[in-house]
């Protein structure tokens, strides 16, 4: 999927209405039965984790009164036990592992994309990511 | 001796707002230009609503945006240090010296642009100031070649004084309004805001920098 966005996204022009047309390549909505039957897939399984969150490096530049807070993963190594995703939306997907937890609230968007891996991810309203939760059977790029 | 342009930045994008017009005149005399950018933005937040973007498509997006840009004002010299966005300032300062000392060894620039450190806001922006200032600061006086920073936390102008230059791209607006939206993923305020905004307009129209004080 990255492949082909990438190629329609060449022969754009700049125009965010055509972004859209993109939608289609990229990341949906969550639907939660589909996500949890993709979770339920990764029980057993070792993964690599992203987990981010992020409000901007410009946070406080832009609002002084606001903290600056990031905050990421990238590669962790893990193997869920059980996983869940929750609530109405914005949502909430936690993972149980041998020691601990993974969790991630505010999620509205996900995708598999080429590459087989699960990208879930929180944005507002200006499409600004706000919290990413990703697993993958291999690395991701770094 | 042809007049050689260094710029070293961290983002795709950090030359567009400030930098490009700049760019662009020295191009268009066709003087060369060397562009150093140490990371992809791969951190970068916008995605789009509806999002175009994921975290991990986001890389190869904002590599064909940089390419664009580099066109849009001539630059034929782009060197891609391969560094991860929010990491530039845990890497070895020296290191990163020593990376941009081999290829100001290689170029001879005349000037060198980058971001002032204690002033550029972002950690990456400042991480990749200091360790530009170590490399420029490390070569005899002599030798060194000019070091002009941009500045924009809010106490720039309160610390640093006026702008030590400033410069009127007028002449090549379009070239720069072309880099800036070549970054379309990051750019689509700043364009909306150029259209709508005259004072916008004119600070798009005038880069302001600083003379780096050894
Ligand atoms: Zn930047």
């Amino acid at each position: 999927m990255i492949g082909i966005s990438y190629t329609l996204f060449k022969n754009l022009n700049y125009n965010k209405y055509i972004y859209s047309a993109l939608e289609c390549e990229d990341m949906q909505l969550i639907q939660t039965n589909e996500v949890q039957e993709t979770l339920d897939q990764l029980i057993g399984k070792e993964l690599y984790l992203h987990l981010e969150t992020t409000n901007g490096a410009y946070a406080n530049h832009n609002n002084e009164s606001v903290l600056t807070v990031n905050a990421y993963i990238r590669n962790g190594k893990v193997t869920p036990l059980s996983g869940k995703i929750m609530g109405s939306g914005p949502y909430r997907v936690g993972l149980k592992i041998e020691l601990g937890w993974i969790y991630a609230e505010g999620l509205t968007h996900w995708e598999i994309d080429s590459e087989g891996r699960l990208l879930m991810a929180g944005h507002d309203a200006e499409g600004r990511l706000a919290v990413a939760l990703q697993l993958s059977s291999s690395p991701f790029d770094v | 001796m042809d007049d050689h342009l260094l710029v070293i930045f961290p983002h795709p994008d950090d030359e567009a707002f400030g930098v490009s017009g700049t760019i662009a005149q020295h191009t268009k005399k066709g003087l060369p230009v060397t562009y150093i950018c140490l990371t992809l933005g791969q951190m970068g937040r916008n995605m789009g609503n509806p999002p175009f973007a994921t975290r991990e498509s986001l890389s190869l997006i904002r590599q064909k945006e940089l390419e664009d840009a580099c066109a849009a004002v001539g630059i034929q010299d782009l060197r891609q240090f391969g560094f991860r966005d929010k990491t530039v300032e845990f890497e070895d300062e020296k290191f990163l010296a020593d990376q941009f000392l081999a290829v100001i060894d290689e170029v001879k620039p005349t000037r060198i642009i980058t971001f002032y450190p204690g002033y550029s806001v972002h950690p990456d922006h400042e991480a990749t100031a200091r360790a530009v200032v170590r490399a420029v600061g490390s070569m005899p006086e002599m030798d060194r070649p000019e070091l002009l920073c941009v500045a924009f936390a809010k106490n720039s102008e309160a610390d640093l004084g006026a702008p030590h230059v400033v410069t009127d791209i007028s002449d090549v607006f379009e070239e720069k309004m072309n880099c800036i939206k070549a970054h379309r993923s990051q750019t689509q305020w700043l364009v909306d805001s150029v259209d709508k905004d005259p004072a916008m307009l004119a600070w798009v129209k005038n880069e302001r920098f600083w003379r780096y004080p050894f």
